[in-house]
């Protein structure tokens, strides 16, 4: 493979994840809106919002430490880095052997611990609240998407995301039991780890329900945009690890350069898509208490679980 | 339609019937445990069918059109009736701690897929991998019937419990002789006749549907 495509295409993926992920969620936004018989906003929206919050003046708590100021940072560095990790576009990138499917899930878990951390720092009740229910969603999300990234693998035979894409796009038709399961499992976990609204809304600002937003209420201005954009990159990567491991047609090698506008097509096409099916979810669904969330998340185990099970079963 | 691909189909179909006896689980209204109930009757009449037609056993359709006449239409309609009748339409049952539950589930399935894996090995049946589904369904049906503490759930365990019987004779043995498969649907009918009957009886002498009065039928 020659060298320079392969680094040059790798830019180009991370790039485009970024710069495309607030266009994900006015998608989404638009979509609901439709289904909630609302005028829609613009797509571009989500936009407009982050280069405003960039032109504003920071406010800080005068007795916030230093991690309340690199938190937003390191949190966009690690979506920036699982959107590098994960294949959108094309597969064998030389990046994708950086990280397997155990160390994405330690990325994102590492930029919850600094969201926690950073909610925890300005000493505010809010603050520590929001960071309590984040830590109990996470931990209880964080098995069940190992579960179904295991079942992956072991349909695959690897833990590398990338092995996973090339021998998922490339066999022959047939029906896994066991990846419908895990499927299901992991859509469960996307709801939940990105605050949807079966777990948490993400339009609330109600004291009573809110997670995520509860974390973030003390940041203003360049750091809340910077939060909120790896917000985004972290929902549109969610979704491309989704179709990765379970719808990977139509993704292109990085080494045949030529079947990338089609690999961008099929990606465009599952994005409105998934965009589509998770506003209907959206829509259809109301939030649930915070103490049903941990049934949520158990019935989301216990599929992925069941989904391994099966597998095993089904190899004898 | 091919041997390996029909093979495919009962596994999935063997999947989503685990998946609706963990639903029964957890499940904790009488109507929904009632659908479940007739959609798991529905799955296990589909699978009957394709192991017929990829078979050619004859007597499988007559199971397979036995079974959904008999489990999804007219034991859901007798068992709807009833509810109305005896008016715990909306009955909600307290259950402890679901999350536990579940896994006290999944250890089960396990115990019971390592049980069957050693015959299925020795199966030549293109279902063979089945059958540790088929029992893991079983002492799923067996647990609920054990933590629920209200009369018709357990009923609903009890025809759960024997909708998983059924899977595990089609794909262990491609079905028991047709005299066998009759007599057992007339007796599971038979069954949730007396039940019913049963149930009135409980509610007479004790005013509700709670089993665990019961135990206040010994004499000191």
């Amino acid at each position: 493979m020659n060298q320079f495509t392969g680094i040059s295409l790798q830019i180009l993926q991370s790039v485009f994840v970024v710069l495309a992920a607030p266009l994900l969620i006015g998608w989404v936004n638009i979509c609901r809106a439709w289904l909630q018989n609302r005028s829609a906003p613009s797509i571009l929206l989500p936009y407009y919002t982050l280069a405003k919050l960039f032109h504003k003046d920071a406010v800080i708590a005068s007795h916030a430490s230093p991690l309340f100021r690199t938190t937003p940072y390191i949190l966009f560095g690690c979506m920036w880095l699982a959107a590098g990790i994960v294949p959108s576009l094309a597969t064998n990138l030389p990046f994708s052997p950086a990280a397997d499917i155990i160390a994405l899930v330690a990325v994102f878990a590492l930029a919850r611990m600094f969201s926690a951390l950073a909610a925890f720092d300005t000493g505010t009740a809010f603050g520590g609240l929001g960071a309590r229910r984040e830590m109990l969603i996470g931990f209880l999300a964080e098995p069940a998407m190992l579960m179904t990234l295991y079942t992956a693998a072991f349909i695959s035979g690897s833990t590398s995301l990338d092995t996973i894409v090339a021998s998922q796009a490339h066999q022959t038709f047939s029906i896994h039991p066991s990846l419908a399961f895990a499927g299901v499992a992991f859509s469960m976990v996307l709801l939940a780890e990105n605050g949807r609204i079966p777990v948490d809304n993400p339009a609330t600002h109600l004291e009573l329900t809110m997670i995520h937003e509860a974390m973030i209420l003390e940041y203003s201005a360049r750091h809340l945009a910077l939060i909120e954009w790896a917000q985004a990159v972290k929902l549109f990567v969610y979704m491309i690890i989704g179709f990765a491991l379970f719808i990977p047609w139509g993704i292109a090698n990085a080494s045949d350069p030529a079947g990338l506008p089609l690999a961008f097509v099929a990606l465009v096409a599952k994005l409105v898509t998934a965009g589509l099916v998770l506003a209907l979810i959206e829509t259809l669904l109301a939030k649930f208490r915070l103490f049903i969330a941990p049934e949520f998340l158990s019935s989301a185990f216990l599929l992925a679980v069941l989904g391994m099970l099966t597998y095993f079963l089904n190899r004898t | 339609m091919n041997a390996s691909f029909s093979g495919q189909l009962v596994n999935l179909l063997a999947a989503m019937l685990l998946l609706i006896s963990f639903a029964m689980l957890s499940q904790r209204r009488v109507l929904s445990l009632i659908k479940l109930l007739a959609w798991q009757g529905a799955v296990l009449a589909a699978s009957t069918f394709v192991v017929a037609w990829s078979t050619g056993q004859q007597h499988l359709y007559i199971s397979a059109s036995l079974t959904m006449l008999l489990k999804v239409f007219l034991i859901p309609w007798l068992l709807h009736r009833l509810i109305n009748k005896l008016n715990v339409r909306w009955d909600v049952e307290t259950l402890i701690n679901i999350p536990a539950m579940m896994l006290v589930g999944i250890g089960l399935v396990i115990f019971a897929f390592s049980l069957a894996s050693p015959i299925s090995q020795m199966a030549s049946t293109i279902t063979r991998s089945t059958l540790g589904i088929a029992l893991a369904s079983i002492l799923l049906a067996f647990l609920m019937m054990i933590v629920r503490s209200k009369a018709v759930p357990q009923v609903i365990g009890f025809l759960a419990m024997e909708n998983g019987l059924l899977f595990a004779a089609t794909s262990a043995t491609y079905g028991m002789p047709l005299v066998v498969e009759l007599g057992i649907a007339l007796d599971v009918l038979v069954g949730t006749f007396i039940f019913g009957i049963f149930f009135f009886h409980l509610r007479e002498a004790f005013d509700s549907l709670d089993i665990r009065h019961m135990e206040k039928l010994k004499q000191d």
